[in-house]
């Protein structure tokens, strides 16, 4: 038993730890845990983000993404309906498509040239009848059964979900108490691609997510931002958590005098730091008031960023147990003028896999990664902010990585 | 002749530069010359849309500054190899260039690896009194499009 705490605001008073204020160390490394998680979150009850409408705006386009490990391909047929298609041919297996993108009117798979639709269904097989009337496929063979493995799609203002579950919810439903902070950025305005990022990065998948649900390292990690006075832990913050904690929303107001108090056990904050060039740190206000970051992760695969004019979706890729993908698409919107692009082009030195602020977070994950491998009986705790899994509205807390393991827990069975 | 010394000088100078004299890449440019590194799945859609991108002299201070004092990475030394350098056209601006790289990384806690592997695309000007060789424009395509963890250095 703990003895109990003295009473400060939004710390719990209860005596025992909940099962969800410990991470074992070896959630992050069992091939046996990744399988499930691969069966019951990425297959499972989930929408899982795969592309913006703005990457396939034409009849016939399509591109390669992925849901969980499994590839597949978003494409967009002759009557605007969207598919999200397994990229695996019906008949031997074969990624039939290997373009990241692209326009087609079939895809055709190149062993043995079976065709398919862009809805999936399969169209031609060469020397279906035989050969001079010898072979072919049964007379029986029908084309209905056999066309390709079909997600179920939602959409909501230009972003599409896909989901192997036929039960899920609407996706408005699904985002819960994060839809606001969503149609914060996709509004309904039409969305421009600006470019892509793609990190290989060695520790399990859940680390990186964990690392954007935790609200406590950011003014201790990011040196760079507290020099600059981009974050501080003084500045007003919230986390905010939907009904069942899966997803989150972290947010900052930048700005104002440094309070000495509030800062004082940081030791970044004591400095700060001027840039030669200034073109970095132009920002515009583009966004209602107040918040200046809005940082998101939608469960189960993507974080949704939002730091001064820079937007993207950075979506997860697992690799297995202990590496995955991240692959960033940065964007903003087709009214942008030119100032504005150059604007977010600039702050593009903030984020990705060479960002001032983000290599921070990829190489510490890494680090985590290398220890709690070595040290698999062990378990993280996460205890700051009391046990509670609710929303706050202070950064000193590890709530939104409670609410993630109690959700995950849930999910897996664990 | 004489022309392509210079230039394999160049780069061979710029390569030795960024792997253990940091503090000097920006000597290496014109004081508003434009960095970039970009993906090649982006420069191949007419996206430049920088991993990594400075304006001048200024922003190449503040990249070296960040490295050196703010970022928090795992140690590791990177090693540049540049090859097939050649003149792509002579303009009035001075010479649009091109060179290969391919670069190694080695961290303490991992094997070495091969980090990167793409070309560079350059505008190089002749400037000073000296009426040396200068980077005016630099863009460095990576073949792979994945970074492997970060980029931390130029390339």
């Amino acid at each position: 038993m703990k003895p109990s705490l003295p009473a400060r605001a939004g710390v719990s008073v209860e005596l025992q730890a909940p099962p969800w204020s410990s991470i074992p160390y070896d959630w992050y490394s069992d091939p046996a845990i990744y399988q499930r998680e691969q069966e019951r979150i990425f297959r499972g009850h989930a929408w899982n983000y795969v592309a913006l409408e703005a990457e396939i705006p034409n009849a016939g386009d399509f591109k390669q993404t992925w849901v969980g490990d499994r590839p597949v391909v978003v494409a967009r047929a002759k009557d605007g309906e969207i598919s999200v298609l397994e990229n695996v041919c019906a008949h031997r297996g074969v990624a039939f498509c290997s373009q990241p993108h692209g326009n087609a009117k079939t895809f055709q798979c190149p062993y043995h040239q079976w065709s398919f639709d862009l809805k999936g269904n399969l169209l031609g097989v060469p020397f279906r009848k035989g050969i001079k009337g010898e072979g072919g496929l049964p007379a029986d063979f029908d084309f209905k059964d056999h066309g390709l493995n079909k997600l179920f799609v939602a959409q909501h203002n230009g972003v599409i979900f896909a989901s192997y579950d036929p039960t899920m919810e609407s996706i408005e439903d699904y985002l819960g108490e994060i839809l606001p902070y969503f149609d914060r950025m996709f509004d309904g305005r039409e969305l421009r691609v600006l470019g892509y990022w793609r990190q290989r990065i060695r520790c399990n998948w859940k680390l990186m997510i964990e690392n954007l649900r935790d609200p406590y390292h950011a003014t201790l990690l990011h040196v760079f931002l507290v020099q600059l006075s981009l974050n501080r832990a003084d500045q007003p913050s919230s986390a905010i958590l939907d009904r069942d904690g899966k997803h989150g929303a972290f947010t900052s107001r930048r700005g104002g005098e440094i309070d000495p108090e509030a800062t004082k056990e940081i030791a970044a904050a004591s400095k700060s730091l001027t840039l030669a060039g200034t073109q970095m740190l132009e920002p515009l206000h583009e966004f209602p008031p107040p918040h200046t970051l809005v940082m998101q992760t939608i469960w189960p695969n993507i974080i949704l960023q939002q730091n001064l004019n820079a937007l993207a979706v950075r979506q997860l890729v697992p690799r297995g147990p202990t590496e995955f993908e991240l692959h960033w698409t940065n964007f903003g919107y087709a009214s942008d003028d030119a100032a504005m692009i150059r604007r977010r082009t600039m702050q593009a030195n903030l984020m990705g896999p060479s960002g001032l602020v983000s290599i921070d977070d990829s190489e510490v994950i890494e680090m985590a990664q290398r220890g709690v491998q070595r040290f698999p009986e062990r378990a993280g705790v996460v205890e700051m902010g009391g046990f509670g899994t609710d929303s706050a509205e202070y950064t000193a807390t590890e709530a939104p990585l409670r609410s993630m393991q109690k959700y995950y827990r849930s999910v897996m069975g664990l | 002749m004489e022309l392509k010394l210079e230039l394999l000088e160049l780069y061979d100078a710029y390569g030795a530069a960024l792997d253990d004299e940091l503090e000097r890449w920006p000597e290496f440019f014109t004081e508003d010359a434009l960095y970039r590194i970009v993906a090649r799945e982006n420069y191949e859609r007419n996206m430049l849309w920088p991993t990594m991108s400075c304006e001048g002299h200024g922003m190449m201070r503040d990249r070296i500054m960040a490295i050196r004092e703010t970022s928090m990475f795992a140690p590791r030394q990177m090693r540049h190899f540049v090859s097939g350098v050649r003149v792509l056209e002579e303009t009035s601006a001075g010479y649009r260039t091109q060179a290969n790289f391919l670069v190694g990384e080695s961290q303490v806690e991992a094997e070495s690896r091969l980090f990167a592997i793409g070309r560079y695309i350059d505008l190089v000007v002749r400037e000073g009194a000296s009426g040396g060789f200068r980077f005016a424009e630099k863009l460095c395509v990576y073949d792979g499009n994945v970074i492997l963890s970060s980029l931390i250095y130029p390339l």
